[in-house]
């Protein structure tokens, strides 16, 4: 299950096991049976961590999810809650404990906390009058979470929210401790690079956790040669743009299809699930078993084609077809009994990426016809625009064109500081609020603050259209500078997109030869610093570091004598990018596409609090998303 | 919706969009066939084996068989029967237990109970963070206090900050604290956090946002109006206020409506029986709800679609587009002709719109406007390339047989007259231009 994370150039494997281990021994705390009760929110974290056996091995016997009312019964000694340090969370624990039937069922209650035990929450407990009744109150410090070959999650969903918008930097303490976690697996790393407030808030930390575990130095010779550590808000735009990658379009399928995604897997129906309308609709009545695939490095194909622009798959797709039918025509020049025997021998991975090439063949299919047939897979993924444009399907794909016309036009810098006629239109049509909000967003973005004027006119439309409690949330975009009125009559964003070449007019899709493929022009503004870091170094850039938020700095980590590693010629740099606040699958699209580049010179391993896409992160900064 | 259809030619031709065309002759599509000719064509080359092998085993919804979130689904289901009986059958015990022994070792209780160590504000953050036993009953001086707040506050734990201003708040009189936390900015936002989860005390947005949670429309009103006092900053006062009068208005207008209705006196509410309450919906559903039932009332009214649109401050697109959906809804297209006339002081009548006219052909269309209607509009049209491609769309044969005409082009009208049902007034029409007209 977990070979994927060892084939890389850093070994994530060695995390797992960590944390693997760490589980164990709690849960060989609790001797005897036992019963775990999930948050659900964590089963998808801990299921990229461990397996249901693994639970068996030590006595885990039931599992539940946490639900108001009286806990189910089970013979078992303990019963084991396994949370999110949340109040609400709390006050169903203590529902629960409380209507347990002392008498018949003497059990024991533990509360497993990930990843950090609070203080609020055992308050919460106490008041409740339930802590005494709990025998062992303990932390899972699940910090970093290996999500693939590549790339660590932390899978923390309010942590762009908590720092921007509520001043609250646990979730960076948490990321310092992460990392401090990593470097006594994998050694110091020698060099840190940041930007933003948020990174000098986690390098001050870093540091300071060094100095206090002075004494316990690691004998490992570094696998990091540095660490980039990189604020959401100093590249809001990013995010903002509807993403192409193949990735994010498989990934937004299925959210739309079915609402739900588990973590790395992808569920398809089998064969015919080529979308007919109705199908769509009864989607959960399907009779049928529903293919499942794996969606990450450990499915070969897969890690081929994900980053790529959705535009270069077809011939992707039938490149690789043409490798594999000219592998088995091979047979016909196997002559001697040594060659039929090794031909013989490769048959069962041909037959694999067979199987895998007609997988991902019938998906993309299925993308580009749902695509033209149902629009906005991309745009948006709230449900209740299926009825609205199952009738009106030819204006599903020339909606999704004119968005992302406009989404350009607004990145090259056209018009940004005037009323745009097509948010106006998608306002006047009640397009879903989110839509909005991202268009309004990236036009104030990409306009470095609206003109009052304009900012008051989009408001006053959108509360009008949406409703007046919509306040909240355009207070929490201001709050976080995604919609900000203009201070200064400078508009500082085109020196920055020219500095940093952020729009390329020819970006290549079907063989990129730049990062700007993964948005078709639009090179991202995060991955471009991590690029010009590597060469020629951010000295060259002073000045429009200076125009993007918080302070850029360098920090050297002393080494242990004998730790200092000895480059090869021609040996690439390891660097761990860390995404404060989030990270989109076109940025990462973007930097493998750099860790490939056969020039490039640098390998990146990839970290962030979150995976997010554009609509989730609004989503995350909305009062009340689903209000009545 | 059509935009910039002029320059579609170009949009789908240049190099930067000519990916995204889904026609299912362009070359990703073939390329797709292709490749799946490939995959069948490999299938049978070799035996068939079970699709299983490469696809793992899922259950129904969807998750790995195997994986935790589908065993906690799977041990759960197998003994839900009986605990559920169960449940029944006891009464739940309401009682909290008595408190025993604290065997956590990390309880708020022993946290404040005085201990002997003299622990500075950094050792004592520090054991707060690796949850040993601390103390912090001996931070009694104000600068004590204060010099483990921003102890706290240089560690970013929140856990830890939380704990500390718990202490705080307890030790400290409100004045004392507040002066203090004005100039510490993080701890007063972990502070008036802290106070939001345990709902003590509101802060103006998240007052005002308290009225979500209101479901009786008078006492949201109520307190919708009560907010109206407190100082937002202008921009949100004016929204709120705007707040206010609209469901003020909406309880007035509801009350009235759903009397007519009932008493059946109004022709509109029995044609159109009223699918839903206008409480609470936002203001341009209101202005549609007051187009559709309540049109060419005098502006004196409150449901009256003028004064709604001057006390709300409604855009004259909005207002149009609004009106325009609700009027054409009902079908009375002489309203709609009434919403683009305008009259010069000569007494000519003019049509102009703030809005394209190739968007108003748009709206009129999904509201099955008949051909008479449409063509109309499709006449104002500006562009002559928009004009004839909307008109072909929605088969205003004069419009298009017109300005072929105008622009003289005899080819066009020749291909034209291919399309035309042969026979028809407007075969009949093409032939007359063609035979009238001179090479």
């Amino acid at each position: 299950m977990s070979a994927h994370l060892s084939y890389g150039r850093v070994n994530l494997n060695i995390l797992r096991e960590a944390a693997r281990k760490e589980l164990r021994e709690f849960l060989d705390k609790c001797a005897g049976s036992k019963a775990i009760v999930w948050d659900e929110y964590l089963t998808g974290p801990f299921g990229l961590i461990a397996q249901y056996s693994l639970l068996k091995e030590h006595e885990v016997e039931k599992m539940f999810t946490l639900k108001g009312g009286r806990l189910p019964a089970a013979d078992v000694k303990n019963i084991i809650f396994f949370v999110r340090p949340r109040l609400e969370l709390m006050d169903i624990i203590a529902e629960n404990v409380i209507s347990e039937d002392k008498m018949h069922s003497p059990r024991d209650f533990h509360i497993l906390f990930v990843p950090r035990r609070s203080m609020l929450c055992e308050q919460r407990l106490k008041e409740q009058g339930v802590l005494g009744s709990l025998i062992n109150i303990d932390e899972y410090i699940l910090d970093l979470i290996p999500y693939d070959g590549d790339l660590l999650s932390m899978e923390s969903e309010g942590a762009f929210r908590e720092c921007y918008l509520e001043s609250d930097q646990t979730s960076l303490y948490h990321t310092a401790k992460g990392l401090m976690t990593l470097q006594a697996l994998y050694g110091t790393i020698p060099q840190i690079f940041g930007k933003g407030e948020c990174a000098r808030h986690v390098a001050n930390m870093m540091l300071r956790m060094k100095r206090e575990f002075a004494g316990s130095q690691t004998q490992i010779l570094p696998v990091f040669d540095s660490l980039l550590l990189l604020d959401r808000n100093i590249d809001l735009l990013t995010p903002l743009a509807t993403q192409l990658t193949y990735e994010d379009n498989l990934r937004g399928l299925c959210r739309f299809v079915y609402g739900v995604l588990d973590l790395c897997y992808v569920k398809l129906p089998p064969e015919k699930f080529a979308a007919q309308k109705k199908q769509v609709e009864v989607g959960k009545d399907l009779p049928t078993e529903p293919k499942k695939m794996q969606l990450n490095s450990a499915e070969e194909l897969y890690a081929e084609i994900r980053d790529k622009n959705f535009n270069a798959i077809g011939a992707a797709l039938s490149k690789k077809a043409k490798i594999i039918s000219a592998a088995f025509e091979e047979r016909h020049n196997a002559k001697t009994v040594g060659e039929i025997k090794q031909f013989v021998s490769q048959l069962p991975h041909m037959q694999a990426a067979r199987s895998s090439l007609a997988n991902h063949t019938s998906i993309a299919e299925l993308i580009k016809d749902i695509t033209k047939r149902l629009l906005l897979i991309l745009v948006d993924r709230g449900k209740w625009i299926f009825s609205l444009f199952l009738s009106h399907s030819d204006s599903a794909s020339e909606a999704f064109f004119d968005n992302l016309t406009v989404e350009q036009e607004f990145m090259t810098g056209v018009d940004t500081d005037k009323v745009n006629t097509y948010i106006e239109d998608c306002i006047a049509q009640k397009d879903p609020l989110i839509k909005i909000l991202r268009l309004v967003c990236m036009q104030s973005v990409c306009n470095n603050g609206l003109k009052q004027k304009i900012l008051d006119y989009y408001k006053r439309e959108i509360l009008q259209t949406y409703g007046y409690e919509h306040m909240l949330t355009l207070n929490n975009l201001e709050k976080t500078g995604l919609l900000k009125p203009q201070t200064s009559t400078r508009n500082n964003y085109p020196t920055i997109r020219k500095t940093l070449k952020l729009w390329m007019e020819d970006a290549n899709e079907q063989n990129p030869n730049d990062i700007s493929y993964v948005y078709s022009g639009y090179a991202p503004l995060s991955i471009r610093l991590t690029q010009v870091l590597a060469r020629p170094g951010w000295r060259s850039i002073e000045e429009v570091l200076k125009m993007l938020p918080g302070p850029h700095f360098e920090e050297r980590q002393q080494l242990p004598a004998g730790l200092h590693k000895k480059r090869q010629q021609g040996e690439n740099r390891t660097t761990l990018v860390f995404f404060l606040g989030g990270v989109t699958y076109a940025e990462i699209a973007a930097l493998r596409f750099l860790s490939q580049m056969e020039d490039g010179g640098t390998e990146y391993i990839i970290a962030t609090t979150k995976l997010i896409n554009g609509t989730s992160w609004i989503k995350s900064l909305m009062d009340r998303p689903e209000a009545p | 919706m059509i935009r910039g259809k002029p320059d579609e030619d170009e949009y789908w031709n240049s190099s930067k969009f000519k990916a995204f065309t889904f026609d299912d002759e362009d070359d990703d599509f073939t390329r797709l066939k292709e490749s799946k000719r490939a995959v069948n064509s490999i299938r049978s080359l070799v035996e068939e084996e079970d699709e299983e092998d490469d696809v793992e085993k899922v259950s129904w919804s969807g998750e790995p068989v195997g994986s935790i979130s589908w065993s906690v689904k799977e041990t759960a289901s197998s003994i839900r029967s009986t605990g559920e009986v169960r449940d029944q059958s006891f009464p739940k015990i309401n009682t909290a237990p008595s408190l025993p022994k604290n065997s956590s070792g990390y309880s708020l209780s022993s946290l404040f109970k005085g201990t002997t160590h003299d622990w500075t504000p950094e050792e004592t953050v520090k054991r707060m963070q690796q949850g040993k036993v601390y103390s912090l009953e001996k931070f009694r001086s104000l600068q004590d206090k204060l010099l483990l707040l921003d102890e706290a506050v240089n560690a970013h734990d929140g856990n830890v900050i939380t704990a500390v201003l718990i202490y705080l708040k307890k030790s400290l009189s409100k004045e004392n604290l507040f002066r203090e936390l004005i100039t510490r900015e993080i701890a007063l936002r972990h502070y008036i956090h802290f106070l939001k989860e345990i709902e003590e005390q509101k802060l103006l947005l998240m007052q005002y946002r308290d009225h979500l949670n209101i479901r009786d429309e008078n006492k949201r009103r109520d307190f919708l109006k009560s907010c109206l006092s407190l100082p937002f900053s202008p921009d949100d006062a004016t929204h709120v206020q705007d707040h206010y009068t609209l469901l003020e208005r909406q309880i007035i207008i509801e009350a009235n409506d759903k009397q007519v209705e009932s008493s059946g006196q109004a022709d509109i509410f029995k044609k159109y029986p009223r699918k839903a309450s206008i409480l609470n919906m936002p203001i341009i559903t209101t202005l549609y709800y007051s187009c559709f039932y309540h049109y060419g009332e005098s502006d004196g009214t409150y449901s009256s679609p003028a004064n709604i649109r001057k006390t709300f401050r409604i855009s004259d697109k909005q207002f149009l587009l609004t009106c325009l959906g609700a009027r054409a809804k009902l079908k009375a297209w002489f309203d709609v002709d009434a919403l683009f006339t305008t009259k010069n002081w000569l007494g000519y009548t003019k049509k102009r719109s703030p809005i394209g006219f190739h968007r108003i052909v748009d709206i009129l269309q999904k509201n099955n406007a008949p051909v008479q209607v449409l063509q109309e509009y499709v006449n104002l049209v500006e562009d002559a390339e928009q004009k004839i491609s909307l008109a072909q769309k929605y088969k205003c044969h004069d419009v298009i047989i017109n300005t072929y005409r105008d622009l003289k082009d005899r080819q066009q009208l020749i291909v034209y007259r291919g399309k035309v049902e042969r026979g028809s007034s407007e075969y009949r029409k093409i032939e007359e231009i063609l035979s009238n007209s001179v090479r």
